[in-house]
């Protein structure tokens, strides 16, 4: 469960957490029935306060993400999956946002993009399957 | 401020419009201010602020000139004994009697607290890396400040007051600081008051914050309110503007022609409301690191 705070950007910490744990659940990286680091270790680790990493999980546990099991621990929710997906997408387009803007500032047409994402798919696909054929030898 | 979770336990500290001068220097002016139970307290404020004077009232090191200090309720002037047996305490000088040897110093700093826990001494004695038989004088600057924090930490306090506890040390050292203080809150109930410069660690730490300026308080509040009353807005104006237009809450701005950047206290909703009344667009907008706070607080 690897997150990391920075103290420069002006995002309360507890907002950080939370978004990183949703990250890390969206990207796979926490699966569902995983059980998310104590608070006191947590907040050991990251050095803050923890009553912001309660904070954090409470949060979480309110919009269903993770949930508390008995008194000890907190797991993510097996019915976190719909929504990560939803998480995932929100990512994606965040990121997609980003690359448009940057490909207007470029003056890159739509359709130029476009084939230039579909042209990266392809070389990152014939790059796996030469790795997995190398693997296998 | 409002506190939304007005607790029912008396504050473990509270000042009332106290005032100090040393000689023509008003070293602290009409401060009132009260530390909730539980919890990390930030007092942060530059060099000569008032800080450490603040502290040594605590410490009933200092009597009021004027106004009143109360810790656990007690006066702490006429009542040591039942007052400073309660706090740990790590001044910014790490002041320790250099001709010990730390163990000879564990042992005198047991004598004056019932409650000194040595399994936990020693535990912490490890954790630092100290050498029982060295002389407290041979210790570096950063063993130094752990064998203060060892001595304030193992009687396990019900409240801990930490003068500048990072000043001129590693980051390895500063580490060691941050996880005491975590840990100290993690246990039920207990306190802790740290003075800091050092904003990127109030921030990491601090569930309240005071910020000391000149003797005076300039604001107290808790971490999160801070944060949401204090944005970076970025404005487009329709002409170019000679001088920023009056914002309000400006802390600070800067900028010329179409575009002012104005450092504000309002939430978010106001400040574009503000922003709208005078004609502008917000292009940008922003919360504000601790630091950016404090800054835009102490030169306004």
């Amino acid at each position: 469960m690897q997150i990391h705070i920075s103290t420069n950007d002006g995002v309360p910490i507890y907002l950080q957490v939370v978004n990183q744990i949703k990250f890390l659940i969206a990207s796979g990286r926490l699966a569902a029935g995983a059980e998310l680091l104590p608070i006191r270790v947590l907040a050991s680790q990251l050095l803050v306060n923890p009553n912001t990493i309660a904070r954090a999980y409470r949060e979480l546990e309110m919009a269903g993400i993770v949930e508390k099991r008995r008194t000890n621990g907190t797991y993510v929710s097996e019915q976190g999956s719909p929504l990560a997906r939803r998480e995932r997408v929100k990512i994606l387009t965040e990121r997609i946002d980003a690359l448009l803007a940057e490909a207007s500032n470029l003056g890159v047409e739509l359709d130029d993009v476009m084939k230039l994402v579909q042209q990266r798919y392809a070389s990152i696909q014939s790059t796996r399957v030469n790795q997995s054929l190398q693997n296998q030898e | 401020m409002h506190d939304p979770f007005p607790s029912a336990t008396p504050p473990i500290v509270d000042i009332r419009r106290l005032s100090r001068h040393f000689g023509e220097k008003q070293a602290l002016n009409d401060v009132s201010l009260t530390v909730p139970r539980g919890g990390v307290f930030g007092l942060i404020g530059g060099n000569g602020a008032g800080k450490t004077t603040l502290i040594k009232h605590l410490l009933g090191m200092l009597k009021p000139q004027h106004g009143t200090v109360q810790i656990f309720g007690l006066d702490p002037v006429a009542n040591p004994v039942g007052t400073l047996g309660r706090i740990g305490y790590l001044s910014e000088e790490r002041d320790l009697p250099d001709w010990m040897r730390v163990g000879e110093l564990m042992r005198y700093t047991q004598a004056f607290f019932p409650n000194w826990d040595d399994s936990f001494a020693e535990e912490l004695r490890d954790a630092f890396d100290l050498d029982k038989n060295a002389r407290v004088k041979t210790l570096s600057r950063g063993q130094r400040a752990r064998a203060g924090l060892l001595v304030a930490l193992a009687h396990r306090p019900e409240l801990l007051v930490l003068d500048e506890p990072s000043s001129g040390l590693d980051p390895v050292v500063r580490r060691d600081i941050l996880g005491a203080i975590i840990r100290t809150i993690a246990d039920e109930g207990r306190t802790v008051l740290f003075s800091s410069h050092l904003l990127d660690e109030v921030e990491r730490v601090a569930d309240r914050v005071a910020i000391i300026h000149q003797g005076r308080i300039l604001l107290t509040a808790s971490m999160e309110e801070i944060k949401q009353q204090h944005r970076r807005v970025t404005l487009r104006f329709e002409t170019t503007q000679d001088q920023p237009p009056a914002l309000v809450g400006t802390l600070s701005s800067t900028g010329s022609g179409y575009e002012w950047t104005y450092v504000c206290s309002g939430e978010r909703i106001q400040l574009h409301r503000a922003a709208e009344a005078i004609g502008a667009t917000v292009v940008d907008d922003a919360a504000l690191s601790l630091d950016e706070i404090f800054v835009s607080r102490i030169l306004s």
